[in-house]
């Protein structure tokens, strides 16, 4: 029992790592006003281009690096075109994540080598292996979060830092005041435009390091499409975990987690509950959103940030 | 100096026009880059993508095919977006039209015969489908202040799983030889053919697209809708029920992606099985927003963007390149779109270096 538990929360942390990653980099985005659609197509394309890195250079380094420039690259776009030009935050994200899934799939079968007919699918490459932390790995069931790779560990680090930093830190207040009421913000001094650049670009640095786990770790390799989807799930997870850093984390066990089962009924033969499972997260997400703005107490504790979504007009008095 | 945006008393006709074909050429110019960077020629490409949807009647005939569902499709998007309700759940109203149509077409029409009628009842069925996917998030707006955006998106994916499950499970033709689909419905409720795999279904979508332009911009309902959407206090002053025509106009949205899902499994696949989720839905967001929501502008936005799909397929028989090239350059299009629809509303000047007020 303990066994099967175990690897299951061992598939679980996997899984839930690329989410998490790309979930806390939306909420700083979104924190700071801007919703980012295009995390699907941003997740995409870094691990496209973490795979093709790792697969040339041989370096795991610069490929998770190179993923990473990728999703700020990609993400700039979007702060460029909703921050500057103030266009459409909607439009512009789901064009940058039909761009990404576009070009991922159109690199994808041109950058792999000549003698694999330029296609990067069935390829292997460097990748991430699990590390295992003598003495804690032994420990029953919970020996699983000491059994990750490191990418994963990074994250047990990450999410008590940028839970301080949201909260507990002045520049975390300033983004707070930014995306709840720009106009107060401008008022106490802090420069919107700029924190809703670098928060925007930051949400695609951290949704590229996502996507490199992906290709690099949990499904390591080269295939189309290799998201599955994740980019929409990390947008349900946003607003799951009540733009919370510490409740991003349950949120993103408990959605690798209905993967991890998924993982397992697949193997097992059973093909059809996995269409249940996996319109969970969806349908969770749903719940939260009405519940959101029915009941009261949930009014309280889920509020998304005042400005989401809208631009930044600052001539407009 | 300086540069500043300054906001135009009126929006800029003249940049509704060029802005969307400065994109479309910056697409093309970007796509050449990305074409030529992978030691393609880019102006053969072009050439191979352009022939393969009007080289011959056939070609021309399959963009038809592609440019049904994302007229309808744009069609419904630009309705809704009309009334800055941002419905981006085509693509799930599109899957529920053809589960509507194939409820009606595999329990309802007898498995052989049936008639017009049926057929008439398939795409009922099939707008009753979408509209049933879009009025669950256009009550939760409406009702209860849930925002759209993420409820059409989660909805998505929840039609996408429920349509694989229903042609994987349930409504799988146990004598399909374990390929995952529904039996075929009977021919009579087929939609009827043109020329190639096109259907009746384009002079459908052209007959709406053009009643929906005379009813939005010729009737007094239509103005009453831009008004909700353009200035939503001046429209309740002037005693207009926002909440009931955001729902009538959804429904209305919904039904029309609906129709669109109805068309490709009653004219196209004659089954309910895998193809529904393409992106044609994704797709209609960047068809209505080029065609800056007029519903006749989204016809040609759809051809335009249906060509593309075409001679990406084209380009992958011919040259040996990835079909994707069409996918990148429907999403190159978009993003100097976007940045350009501020100079419709904007105009730049340039300020001296005084302190400016």
């Amino acid at each position: 029992m303990f066994d099967l538990v175990g690897s299951l929360l061992m598939i679980t942390l996997a899984a839930g790592t690329s989410l998490l990653y790309a979930t806390l980099g939306e909420i700083f985005t979104e924190k700071s006003g801007i919703l980012n659609l295009g995390i699907e197509g941003t997740m995409l394309m870094s691990a496209l281009t973490a795979f093709t890195v790792s697969y040339y250079s041989g370096s795991l380094i610069l490929a998770v690096f190179c993923a990473a420039l990728t999703g700020g690259l990609l993400s700039l776009i979007h702060a460029i075109i909703t921050v500057t030009l103030r266009g459409n935050q909607v439009v512009s994200g789901l064009s940058i994540t039909l761009l990404g899934t576009g070009l991922s799939s159109f690199l994808g079968q041109r950058l792999g080598p000549e003698s694999n007919g330029f296609t990067l699918f069935g390829l292997n490459a460097h990748r991430f292996h699990a590390i295992e932390i003598p003495l804690l790995s032994n420990i029953p069931f919970l020996g699983a979060f000491f059994h990750q790779d490191i990418l994963t560990y990074l994250l047990y680090f990450l999410v008590p830092a940028t839970w301080i930093f949201l909260y507990r830190s002045r520049y975390g207040l300033s983004l707070r005041a930014v995306g709840e009421n720009p106009r107060t913000a401008t008022a106490m001094g802090i420069h919107v435009m700029k924190e809703r650049y670098i928060y925007t670009v930051f949400g695609g640095i951290m949704s590229g390091i996502g996507g490199a786990h992906l290709s690099l770790a949990y499904t390591p390799g080269w295939s189309e499409n290799i998201t599955g989807g994740r980019g929409w799930i990390v947008i349900a997870l946003v607003i799951f975990a009540a733009w919370n850093p510490g409740r991003a984390m349950f949120g993103a066990l408990l959605f690798g987690g209905i993967n991890a089962i998924q993982f397992r009924l697949q193997a097992s033969g059973t093909n059809i509950p996995s269409a249940f499972l996996n319109m969970l997260p969806y349908l969770i997400t749903l719940v939260v959103l009405v519940l959101m703005n029915v009941s009261p107490r949930m009014q309280r504790r889920f509020t998304a940030p005042g400005a989401l979504g809208r631009a930044y007009v600052p001539e407009d008095k | 100096m300086k540069l500043r945006f300054e906001k135009r008393l009126e929006a800029s006709h003249l940049s509704t026009i060029l802005v969307p074909l400065a994109s479309f050429v910056i697409s093309l110019l970007l796509g050449a880059l990305l074409l030529a960077a992978n030691k393609a020629n880019p102006w053969q490409t072009y050439h191979a993508m352009f022939m393969g949807s009007f080289g011959s009647l056939y070609n021309f005939s399959e963009v038809i095919v592609k440019a049904t569902p994302l007229i309808l499709t744009g069609l419904g998007v630009a309705l809704a977006f009309r009334l800055r309700f941002w419905n981006i759940g085509a693509e799930g109203q599109l899957i529920w039209g053809g589960i509507g149509a194939s409820v009606v077409g595999l329990f309802v029409t007898p498995a052989q015969g049936g008639n017009l009628i049926y057929l008439l009842l398939a795409i009922m069925a099939a707008m009753a489908g979408g509209a049933l996917w879009a009025g669950i998030p256009a009550l939760l707006k409406t009702r209860l202040k849930v925002d759209e955006t993420l409820t059409t998106l989660m909805m998505n994916y929840m039609a996408i799983l429920s349509y694989q499950y229903l042609y994987n499970g349930p409504w799988r033709d146990p004598e399909g030889f374990g390929f995952p689909g529904s039996r075929q419905f009977s021919q009579a409720i087929w939609l009827p053919k043109l020329v190639g795999r096109s259907t009746i279904g384009i002079i459908i979508a052209l007959v709406i697209a053009l009643v929906l332009w005379f009813v939005l911009t010729k009737t007094k309902w239509g103005f009453e809708l831009t008004m909700i959407g353009k200035n939503p206090r001046a429209a309740h002053v002037l005693g207009v029920n926002s909440n009931k025509n955001i729902l009538v106009a959804l429904l209305i949205s919904g039904a029309l992606s609906g129709l669109a899902g109805g068309f490709e499994v009653l004219g196209v696949s004659h089954r309910l099985q895998q193809g529904l989720n393409l992106g044609y839905g994704y797709t209609a967001i960047i068809i209505a927003w080029m065609a800056a929501l007029n519903p006749l502008s989204v016809v040609l936005a759809a051809l335009l963007m249906a060509m593309l799909l075409v001679g990406g397929d084209q380009v992958q028989m011919i040259m040996r390149l990835p079909s994707a090239v069409g996918l990148v350059l429907q999403g190159l299009i978009l993003i100097p779109l976007l940045g350009g629809a501020v100079f419709s509303e904007y105009r730049l000047r340039f300020i001296g270096d005084k302190k400016d007020v």
